[in-house]
């Protein structure tokens, strides 16, 4: 009932809200087909600024993924994760959540295919990547439209954010499914 | 951010060479570098369509109205970012956009506050206060259905997908509220931002 709500909300808020904006801008007497293509003309701009941080941050992340070592991390890390009754599949997505979104979902759809629907794992996977956001895209991209390279606390906040996140998820599906 | 950028490739080259996997780490550099610009040019059209609305939005008063509804909250958030800055009308409506899932609109709208932010910020090379807490909130992902989640459990057969809709919303709300607190208290101890110095 509540997806089927929310489905229908997120289906209809786009259309509504463009004729929304449409109407009360005409209504106010602003010319909207100027001002539209006025703003417009910042995609492009705003688009190509960002284009030095992303290759920065997005080919430091892809050469860390080649590279092998978050399977380590996961390695290392994955006695300790058992102790909570986190499956050995999982702790990757764990780590690579942060990173990039969708390594985090291919990751995920992986383990829903190979452990399929009945496993617990698929479940918590489900959870964890639904719960996240790609920190490091999202600082990159916001911080690069600005020219912003000092980010101060930034990065620490949203990566405390996320582990909170995860040992939360790791409790909720220990509480409601396991 | 040199330290992030320098240990992420460092680790990447060294773990490499253990790994024996050198040639793929070397290979991933064309595809990151092929895959940004990608990115980024899918943006370009989306970010042009809500530019433009933006600015209607802006000119008719709606933004304005906004930021004044929600001066409460953002009083109390973004104490830096002046009242009746259309900053605040942009940071609700991304944040809103984002919940909804419709991460094309949010994304260019949260840029736009990002440049208003900017316009208040003291030292242009370094991240204020209020642009923390904005990405603070905009990582933790708030957002109240999983779609693309959903749709890969759906495929699979995954006999009634719905009931991870609740346990994620709670487990994303207690990071959105985390990444919230965790803003306030860094903010207070992190070193203060000086103006216009030029910084590494």
């Amino acid at each position: 009932m509540f997806q089927k709500i929310m489905e229908l909300i997120s289906l209809w808020i786009l259309p509504v809200f463009i004729i929304f904006i449409l109407t009360m801008g005409l209504c106010k007497k602003v010319p909207i087909y100027e001002v539209f293509t006025d703003g417009a003309k910042d995609g492009f701009k705003v688009a190509v600024n960002i284009i030095p941080y992303l290759v920065a941050i997005i080919v430091a992340i892809s050469m860390l993924r080649a590279s092998g070592v978050i399977e380590w991390i996961a390695t290392a890390f994955s006695s300790v994760f058992a102790m909570f009754n986190v499956p050995a599949d999982v702790t990757p997505i764990m780590i690579v959540r942060s990173l990039s979104g969708s390594a985090a979902l291919g990751v995920f759809s992986d383990i829903a295919n190979s452990l399929g629907p009945d496993n617990y794992a698929t479940t918590l996977a489900a959870v964890m990547v639904g719960s996240s956001e790609t920190t490091f895209y999202v600082l990159a991209v916001y911080f690069g439209a600005v020219g912003i390279s000092k980010i101060r606390y930034a990065l620490v906040v949203g990566l405390l954010a996320d582990l909170i996140g995860i040992i939360a998820a790791v409790a909720v599906c220990n509480a409601m499914f396991a | 951010m040199n330290w992030i950028f320098y240990i992420l490739i460092l680790i990447s080259v060294v773990a490499g060479v253990v790994n024996g996997r050198l040639e793929a780490v070397v290979n991933s550099i064309l595809s990151g570098a092929e895959l940004s610009v990608k990115v980024a040019f899918s943006l370009i059209g989306i970010m042009a369509f809500w530019l433009g609305m933006m600015k209607i939005a802006e000119k008719s008063g709606l933004i304005a109205f906004i930021s004044r509804l929600i001066k409460p909250i953002t009083k109390l958030l973004f104490s830096e970012i002046p009242e009746d800055s259309p900053a605040m009308g942009d940071i609700a409506m991304s944040l809103s956009a984002n919940a909804f899932g419709l991460s094309n609109a949010a994304t260019p709208i949260g840029i736009k506050a990002m440049e208003e932010m900017q316009e208040h910020n003291i030292d242009k090379k370094s991240a204020s206060n209020a642009m923390c807490m904005f990405l603070a909130m905009n990582t933790a992902g708030f957002q109240l259905i999983p779609a693309t989640v959903i749709a890969v459990l759906v495929g699979i057969g995954y006999k009634n997908p719905a009931v991870i809709i609740a346990p994620t919303l709670l487990v994303t709300s207690i990071a959105f509220v985390s990444a919230i607190i965790l803003a306030k208290i860094f903010e207070k101890f992190w070193a203060k931002q000086k103006a216009e110095k030029e910084n590494s």
